[in-house]
This record gives structure tokens, sequence and C-alpha cells, in this order.
């Protein structure tokens, strides 16, 4: 049985920025206790020399000649779809700090 | 409803009548499959088919897509509220594809947001109802795609399968569906969730039509490095006939009628000359672990884009950056989401990462292997879709792990990048569909249509 806390889900909330409210941090902290556990079952297994399966497909390396294409999608991007406003082909922001 | 039947009534009528008629039928539908509807592009391109502007194998033929893929003429919102208002600046490929044999898109079908479920539960705008028992889910997240189909709005159905997204749906509501093989179709375009397993896939009504999809929608992009070089070959007649019937997904936890109306499937493809052996792969035991540490760990990181400044409806702009990235991420994505990310989160930690995401991808070799070893003695793997017809909703919704592992019998085809189709074989005694599942060979996606085919034909002569 895995255990963890709450300060942990909160924790690992931060590093994946999103600001839980008290009830969501106390559920994920329940569901990540039990799903973590079932994943023991891995456990059983000896993967001892195993290499890795990081990609699925027996492909390697693919590459193509550069050709040159006159694209606007970046520009449509960052006109039409930032909420927060564009200025000078840059993303609006507020203060960082 | 077949593809062809609609050509025929495009011929007697005309693509603007037909394509009127299916957005009608998309507006009366009580199930909530729809999004968004675009109506009035549907229309213009109706029309430049009738003036013979616009011709191709689907001229006219309606159709819609599930809201990840990115199109023109309606938002794409991944069901979530974050990209609620997102217009998409481009088309994905395989829309474009499609789009260049005539077929007309009607509009974007809901699913669970970003694609993280199994029943369209997860959605921000609504629950789909399952086509034959609206009290039960339409499975997931293709749900929408699924149950257009299947209630006969539009002859086909664009979908993803992540881990199962198009196969069980397809098998909830009686339609058929494919997943193929991994690269085999173009992503660009479609709202990534896990890139190591993600497949754009079709649904449609029967598998003829399937064959004909995936002959327009396979081969090589350019936008996309992980496609394949087009082997994609519609074929009417099996090459092989020794197939491996699954023994682990017969096994315990598999409801009796489901089980009943496979082993009566096996009988059908013993009656069509093929030779059927139960086979066990002992690696299925852990494939469901090592999906939900894998695949929650690429959605932390391809979901760390939606943060209110680049994508996605933006909330905090009074407070400081920081304050913008959390509180849209915390408004913007269903608790599924947020879930997944932080169980990503967790298992890619340093500490964790051993013991989680790099064990879970040397288990996932050992599966792999184990798949490579046992389809070099048969020609196609069957079993069951999932371990019961459509569950009721709000059945598993407060169990997380209750509902992941409704997705045992789909993932394990997911982590090995195998074709795999949903073929509706029979329904349970309330009536409710069930599909049997092929699993063939990498680059065997003809191969397994071909195989479902003789087993469709048999059941409908």
């Amino acid at each position: 049985m895995t255990t963890i806390s709450t300060d942990d889900v909160r924790a690992l909330a931060q590093l994946s920025a999103l600001r839980l409210s008290d009830d969501e941090a106390t559920k994920l902290t329940s569901d990540l206790e039990r799903i973590l556990s079932y994943f023991e079952l891995l456990g059983e297994l000896d993967t001892e020399g195993v290499e890795p399966t990081y990609y699925g497909m027996d492909q390697t390396n693919v590459s193509r000649s550069d050709v040159i294409a006159e694209r606007e999608v970046a520009r449509e991007a960052l006109t039409g779809l930032s909420e927060g406003g564009v200025v000078a082909e840059q993303f609006k922001v507020p203060k960082v700090l | 409803m077949k593809i062809a039947k609609q050509i025929d009534e495009v011929a007697a009528t005309s693509a603007v009548a037909v394509v009127r008629a299916a957005l009608e039928r998309a507006k009366a539908d009580k199930n909530n499959v729809v999004i968004n509807l675009s109506e009035s592009r549907a229309l213009e391109r109706a029309a430049k088919v009738d003036a013979g502007e616009l011709k191709g194998r689907l001229a006219g033929v309606p159709f819609v897509a599930k809201d990840n893929f990115l199109g023109y003429g309606a938002p794409t919102t991944a069901a979530s509220k974050l990209l609620k208002s997102f217009d998409a600046p481009l088309q994905a490929t395989v829309v474009e594809k499609l789009e260049s044999e005539g077929a007309i898109c009607i509009g974007k079908v809901n699913l669970d947001a970003f694609a993280h479920g199994g029943s369209t539960e997860n959605s921000a705008y609504g629950v789909t109802r399952n086509a034959v028992d609206p009290t039960r889910v339409a499975g997931g997240s293709s749900g929408g795609s699924a149950v257009a189909v299947a209630r006969g709005i539009v002859p086909f159905a664009l979908g993803t399968d992540t881990g199962g997204s198009i196969r069980q749906p397809a098998s909830f509501n009686g339609v058929v569906g494919i997943k193929p093989t991994y690269g085999a179709v173009s992503r660009y375009g479609v709202v990534a969730m896990a890139s190591g397993t993600d497949t754009i896939g079709v649904l449609a009504h029967d598998v003829e039509d399937t064959a004909l999809l995936m002959d327009i929608m396979t081969g090589q992009d350019t936008k996309d490095m992980t496609t394949l070089p087009d082997f994609f070959a519609v074929q009417s007649t099996p090459t092989g006939k020794k197939l491996g019937l699954i023994k682990e997904f017969m096994a315990e936890g598999i409801d009796p009628i489901v089980r009943a109306r496979i082993l009566a499937a096996v009988e059908q493809y013993k009656s069509l000359g093929y030779e059927v052996e139960e086979v066990s792969l002992p690696m299925l035991k852990y494939a469901l672990a090592i999906y939900y540490i894998v695949v929650p760990a690429e959605i932390s990181s391809n979901l760390a884009r939606y943060d209110g400044v680049r994508y996605g409806s933006r909330v905090g702009n009074e407070g400081t950056l920081r304050d913008v990235y959390e509180l849209s991420r915390q408004a913007g994505f269903e608790p599924e989401n947020k879930r997944r990310i932080i169980i990503g989160s967790y298992v890619l930690s340093s500490g964790f990462f051993d013991a989680y995401y790099q064990k879970a991808q040397k288990a996932r070799t050992l599966l792999i292997r184990e798949f490579n070893d046992v389809l070099s003695r048969y020609d196609a793997l069957i079993g069951p879709v999932a371990p019961s017809p459509a569950f009721k909703i709000g059945n598993n919704t407060d169990d997380p792990l209750k509902m992941y592992l409704e997705d045992v019998m789909t993932v394990p085809a997911s982590l090995a990048g195998l074709p795999a189709v949903s073929v509706p074989i029979d329904t349970n005694d309330e009536g409710l569909p069930i599909g049997i599942q092929i699993i063939g060979k990498r680059r065997d996606d003809a191969h397994i249509l071909a195989i479902a085919r003789e087993l469709e034909e048999l059941r409908h002569g």
C-alpha cells in the first residue's frame, strides 16, 4: 500500500501549475493512494537488463529535406488564440513577480 | 446507414439536401452527441458538390469529427471549458484528406475532455447517452462519434484511440471502430493526449465502409514525422485463417453473456474454416498498470501548453503570471484531467521516475515481446472489447480505478502499437450491443478488416 499526504498532492499540483481547492486535494489524495497502490503490481516483474520502450514503433531517425513553405499559421495562432491580447506579435501577460 | 446509401441519395436529390437532412438529424438528437455544428460551411461545401466543383469517392457524404480534431467552421473545444472558444487556424490532415474526396464535416461531437476517459461522462458539455439505452454510457472517449453513427445521424465519424477510445464506444453502441497501427494515420491537427499511443481512426456502419475510409485516411504526412509509408490496401478476403482466442480476456471478471457471445463468434469462425486456439499472454495482467503510468506521464507533459497564455480562456489576469497559469488551468480542466496530470507529475518526479515510469516502459518491452511471439504463430488475436456491455451512467464516476479497469482489454494493443478493430457481433438479453475485438500484427490493418468482414457477412448474409 502506497501512502501519500495531502501536502504531497499540493506539491504535485504546484509542479503541475494547478491551484486545487481543499476538497479536490483531499479527494485526489485518496484517489492517488489507490491508483499508486495498484501500480505495485509491476513489482512482480523482473525487468533487470530489459530495455525500456519509449517509442512503440519500429522507425528510427525519420528525416526530410528542408523545403521553404509559405505558412501563416504561426502568426494566426498568435493573433487569434490568446485571449489575453497580443501586442507587436508578442503575448501580453501580467507582471511575473 | 451505409456510405453507398448516402451517395445514392446525393445522386437522387442533391448534396445540399443530404447534408441538410443530416444537420436536421443532428439537431433533433436526444443523446447529447453534438458540441457544435458547422452548418453554414457544410452547406456551402455541399453546394460546391452540386455545382460539380467538388468531386471524389465521398462526394456529398456528411460526417462528424470528435471535437479534438482541428477543423474550420466550428470551434475545437476538446470538450473542455478551457478551449470553449478556440477557433482552429488549420485543419487536421485527416479532415483535409476526407474533404478532398468530397466528404462534408457537419460538426464536432462530444468526448471526455481532452479524451481522458472511457464513458464520455468527463465532458464540460454534459454526458452523451448510449444509442440503445439512454440510462447507460456511450463509452468513450469517442462516445459522440459512436452514437452519431449508431443513431444514423451520419454514416461515419472520426475518432481517436489512445487506449480504447474508438473500440470500446464502438462496441457499446453497435458500430464498427478501428484503431489503426500506430503511425498509419497522420495526427497533425489533432489535440495530443499521449503521443506514444495516440492513434486516429474511424467509426462506421460496417467493415466495408471502414476499409474504404482507411484507404483514404492512411499514409505518410510530412507534417507528422511519426507516420508510416502507406501500406494499407483494401482486401476482401483474409490471407490467413488461424486465430488465437485470448485466454486472459475470457477469464474471471468478464460478464457471462459477453463471454458466451464471444464463444459463439468463435464457433462462427470455425464454420468459416478458421482454426481457433486459446492462447495465453501472461503479460496482459500488467498492461493496465503500465498504461496508467505511461499515459498520464505523457498527458502531464502534453497538457502543459494549456496555460491561459498560449491557449485557453484566461483567468487571473489581475494577479501575476503564475496566477494566470494556475487559475486558468484550475478553471479550464475537468477533474479527470487534473487527476491524470497529477499522476503524471508523480511518476515523472525525481525519486519516483525509475520505480514507476522507467519500470513501466521496461514492462512494456516485455508485453510487446510477448505479442510479437504470439502473433508469429497466429494471423490475429480475438477476444472481447470490454468486460461488460455499456454500464449505467454514474456507475463508475466516484471510483477512478474502477473506471480505469474498464480499459483492461483495449490498452494492451495500444501499448504495442498494434491495429485492432471492434465489430458488433450480437446483443445481450436487454438489447445492449456487444462487439468482438480483432488484434493484428503491425501493418495488418487490412488483414484484420478482412477477417472482420467474413464474420459480418456470415451474420448478415
